[in-house]
């Protein structure tokens, strides 16, 4: 029974990597929770922030910041948020997906297009793409903090100003449910305003110190919060991802142990009628 | 004492305050601020300091922001506290770094990386073909 010892070293295999993705799935479980809390705390600030800048839009300043102006979209960045770690489905493969259709959306249009990369998967996956990035953060961990979003967007925000992109886009993965995430694709710059809830017209700030220091301070950490509040929500999309992808892993090395055990017995029992055989054989020849 | 103002502080992390207020103190980048029900709207930025907020039933609450941005409407109070220190240096050093990192990162042996990439997937694939030859081999 020489297939015999192999299949068992092979269950006992599987069985260990099946203890491995279960206590992942519960890991991510566990982490998607704390996740989902910190995607509830930023929201707040991103509304407030939103409401104040539709505010400001409303204002009649007698200063119009660029972030606020409408141009022609001759050059185009998109900040793309991936996850440092893989293992979790298709949720990169989806929002890459996504990123390369817009892309190809813009160089149609005739557009140049300028990567800015959150997270180590989608450093390496447009490297290999060989599309240009401009700029990059990655291992920012489970909790990302605003603090490492500041110098990125930077780089996007100056090249807005200096007229080197006409539009800032966001592609990250937007959480459904726990089963699904879907890749969306945000317009940053110029910025999109929601709502006037009964505010007068013809009225404005008093602005202290001035109007352009002011908006720009706000304009930044609007992007900045709205990079964030992507950031953060893709970290709880690969928790949900990876616990999905890792409890399915866990059934399929389940199956196979199943299949090979039944193998295991066959072998087994087929190795015993033979040796049972050869004994009444060689009695009966004696 | 007819009056009251909202107020809301928030961080990027998390909400920190949100009620109403007879009287609010915030450190502007112009001096310190006080905010009665009724002010006029105004936006302004915060320095580092403390924010005190006096409720309608005499109490006071202290925060401390690091610094932020501050929006009065007549009847609300906007808050936006920053949760990392930042100065016109700091965040031009941050975005220098940026660039560096993707630069470095596009300057590595692309394609050398992409073989071993490949090559390690190549091998995982054989040995689960092998695998299920095997297995096939076996229930014959």
């Amino acid at each position: 029974m020489a297939g015999a010892k192999e299949i068992r070293s092979k269950i006992a295999s599987i069985k260990s990597t099946q203890k491995i993705t279960k206590a992942m799935e519960m890991v991510a479980a566990s982490k998607m929770r704390k996740a989902q809390e910190r995607m509830r705390a930023a929201r707040p600030y991103a509304d407030k922030i939103r409401t104040v800048i539709g505010h400001l839009r409303l204002a009649n300043p007698d200063y119009r910041h660029p972030f606020l102006a409408e141009r022609e979209a001759k050059a185009v960045g998109l900040i793309v948020i991936s996850t440092d770690r893989g293992l979790c489905g298709s949720l990169n493969a989806n929002v890459f997906k996504q990123t390369l259709i817009s892309v190809r959306e813009w160089q149609d249009k005739g557009a140049e297009v300028q990567l800015c990369v959150v997270g180590s998967k989608a450093l390496q996956f447009f490297r290999r793409v060989r599309l240009p990035i401009a700029a990059s953060v990655t291992h920012l961990g489970d909790r990302p903090h605003v603090a490492s979003f500041i110098g990125t967007v930077k780089v996007m925000l100056d090249a807005y100003v200096e007229g080197r992109i006409d539009r800032l886009l966001l592609v990250n993965a937007e959480f459904v449910n726990t089963m699904s995430q879907r890749p969306q694709v945000r317009q940053l710059l110029p910025a999109e305003t929601a709502d006037q809830h009964g505010l007068q017209e013809l009225w404005d700030y008093i602005y202290e110190p001035s109007a352009a220091e002011l908006l720009e301070g706000f304009l930044t950490r609007y992007i900045e919060s709205q990079v964030y509040q992507g950031a953060v929500e893709n970290v709880a999309c690969e928790m949900a991802a990876r616990m999905v992808a890792m409890k399915s892993a866990t059934d399929n090395a389940g199956n196979l142990i199943d299949e090979l055990q039944l193998i295991y017995n066959k072998a087994r029992q087929a190795a015993i009628t033979k040796e049972i055989s050869e004994i009444v054989g060689g009695a009966a020849a004696v | 004492m007819a009056t009251t103002i909202h107020v809301d502080i928030v961080s990027a992390e998390g909400e920190i305050f949100s009620g109403a207020a007879a009287m609010v103190f915030v450190p502007a980048v112009m001096g310190e601020l006080g905010i009665a029900p009724r002010h006029a709207p105004l936006l302004t930025m915060l320095k580092a300091g403390e924010i005190r907020v006096q409720t309608p039933d005499g109490e006071e609450h202290g925060f401390y922001v690091g610094g932020g941005a501050l929006e009065i409407q007549p009847q609300r109070v906007t808050v936006l506290a920053d949760t990392a220190l930042r100065a016109k240096d700091l965040d031009e050093a941050a975005a220098v770094a940026a660039k560096q990192r993707a630069e470095e990162a596009l300057r590595e042996r692309t394609d050398q990386i992409g073989i071993a990439e490949a090559q390690a997937e190549l091998l995982r694939a054989v040995a689960q073909i092998k695998m299920l030859e095997r297995i096939r081999k076996l229930r014959r």
